[in-house]
């Protein structure tokens, strides 16, 4: 494969996290999921035998930990095998999932193959919401689940994607987080990718209800120090400098997308970048010599304010995706820093969403419905996109 | 999946009083594995979703953290393999951060 001139001086180090998408199929609907819009388009998973082939090139360069995530993991019967495979490599294996599609058979089994560790995600703590985001009755079985992974001694990771349908809860789901005695919270506001991106409108909470859940996602730190950890990632359309995003471009992530398309990243996919393959070309040819890993590597391909900026090192002009999102060019400053010409556009648009949610608050409007992540939606957006592309 | 790339190479430098018995016998906690990474050329303290690369001295230790050695041998062994006097202090201390990251406990 052909490299990109200077960018190839830049030394390259091994990926440290294999992030494995093994499929879109999910039973969950929640409006907030950060996959692509088009789901439905990735028909051909890759087999077992690809996984394998990728799970062991990867950690023959060094990648340590691994996630099977999606999608639903669980809706793939090769799970097992998978995490039998991914153990014996030596790596550290990770389970990413909403709990659906599991029961204490198979956590056994889990236990039995090696698995290390399993992260549920919740989607509020109680019932009638957590149904309506997930768009399924799950939240007993989610909770039944998180019991049983503590039984099987499991350090357990539970997820709870904030927005503004549920970061009023906040005291309520850090409560249930307690009562089921996770290991590690992660408070994730949602960042805004994908299904997010579109219902952007209905989730982005406003600031005064991120400075409330602050306070009290601060309590819960101090208070369960020792027990439990609690993350908080804050959401950066907040902030005034953007994110590490992925800790630098090709750096240290790769995500095998169910298809078997290699990326820096999970949002990179919408990038006007071509990226390889497993079935055409090994990990090593694609982490050290393809022109999609090379791209953003370094700093040659910055444009200002990024090129002369002092924390460039820091940040690495922050997200590509959302420089591509929100000013057409993914070689843009990250439109969250402020330094970015964009910035005010972000601002405003916080604005206009904030607004939004105060008349929604008071009943003046009715802020347009979710759109739920599921594979009709999927297909009806796909089709929208080219009949606009034709048009 | 944005905090699951914390990557320590050094350890905190935490001022804890502590307690440590030097014939209890210690063990890699259930929540945590410890194994030699040939890429990166050190040990490393492997959790969920995250990695903490030791030292070499720090990998000395944490190698002879089994359940079946007290504190006491694993300094005596320490000292004896690199011909060192002295090493208690260095070792206890290193392993008032291990207890208090929750990378070992005492066996029961």
């Amino acid at each position: 494969m052909s490299q990109v001139g200077s960018e190839t001086e830049n030394k390259v180090n091994p990926p440290l996290w294999l992030l494995a998408e093994l499929t879109y199929r999910c039973p969950l609907q929640c409006p907030y999921c950060s996959n692509p819009l088009e789901i439905s388009k990735y028909q051909n998973e890759l087999s077992t035998e690809d996984w394998v082939r990728v799970m062991q090139q990867a950690r023959k360069m060094g990648a340590t930990q691994l996630g099977f995530s999606g999608g639903e993991p669980l809706v793939r019967p090769d799970l097992e095998e998978l995490i039998q495979e991914a153990r014996s490599l030596g790596y550290y294996t990770n389970l990413i999932t909403s709990g659906v599609g599991m029961d204490e058979a198979r956590v056994k089994r889990f236990k039995d193959a090696g698995l290390d560790h399993i992260q549920i995600s919740f989607q509020a703590s109680d019932e009638e919401l957590n149904n309506f985001l997930g768009g399924t009755k799950t939240f007993q079985h989610k909770k039944e689940m998180a019991r049983i992974v503590k039984q099987y001694e499991y350090p357990m990771v539970l997820n709870i994607v904030i927005h503004r349908k549920n970061i009023d809860q906040i005291r309520d789901i850090l409560d249930m987080t307690v009562e089921l005695n996770a290991d590690y919270v992660e408070l994730a506001s949602t960042q805004y990718y994908g299904w997010s991106r579109i219902n952007v409108d209905q989730l982005l909470p406003t600031r005064e209800q991120l400075a409330r859940a602050e306070l009290v996602a601060k309590e819960y730190q101090d208070k369960m120090k020792g027990k439990s950890k609690i993350i908080y990632v804050i959401p950066d359309y907040f902030e005034n400098r953007p994110k590490p995003c992925m800790n630098g471009w090709g750096a240290i992530f790769l995500t095998i997308a169910p298809d078997g398309t290699a990326l820096p990243c999970h949002e990179a996919g919408q990038l006007p970048i071509e990226f390889p393959n497993v079935k055409d070309f090994s990990i090593s040819e694609i982490w050290n010599g393809s022109p999609g890993f090379n791209h953003f590597r370094g700093f040659g391909w910055m444009k200002e304010p990024c090129l002369s900026c002092p924390e460039k090192e820091k940040d690495f002009g922050g997200c590509r995706c959302q420089a591509f999102m929100m000013t057409g060019d993914a070689a843009n400053a990250d439109p969250v820093c402020d330094k970015s010409p964009y910035h005010q556009e972000l601002l405003d648009d916080v604005e206009r969403i904030a607004k939004l949610a105060e008349q929604e608050a008071t009943h003046q409007v009715e802020v347009k419905p979710l759109v739920f992540r599921n594979m009709k939606n999927s297909k009806k957006i796909v089709k929208e996109a080219k009949t606009t592309a034709d048009t | 999946m944005d905090g699951i790339h914390r990557e320590k190479t050094t350890l905190l430098q935490l001022q804890i009083i502590m307690d440590i018995n030097k014939t209890d016998i210690i063990e890699i906690a259930p929540t945590f594995r410890v194994q030699w990474e040939e890429v990166q050329d050190c040990f490393v303290v492997l959790y969920p979703e995250g990695m903490v690369k030791l030292s070499q001295s720090a990998g000395e230790i944490m190698k002879r953290v089994d359940g079946k050695t007290t504190i006491e041998a694993i300094i005596k062994d320490l000292e004896t393999t690199f011909s060192e006097n002295n090493l208690e202090s260095d070792v206890i201390k290193f392993l008032e951060v291990a207890y208090e990251s929750g990378w070992i406990r005492n066996r029961k």
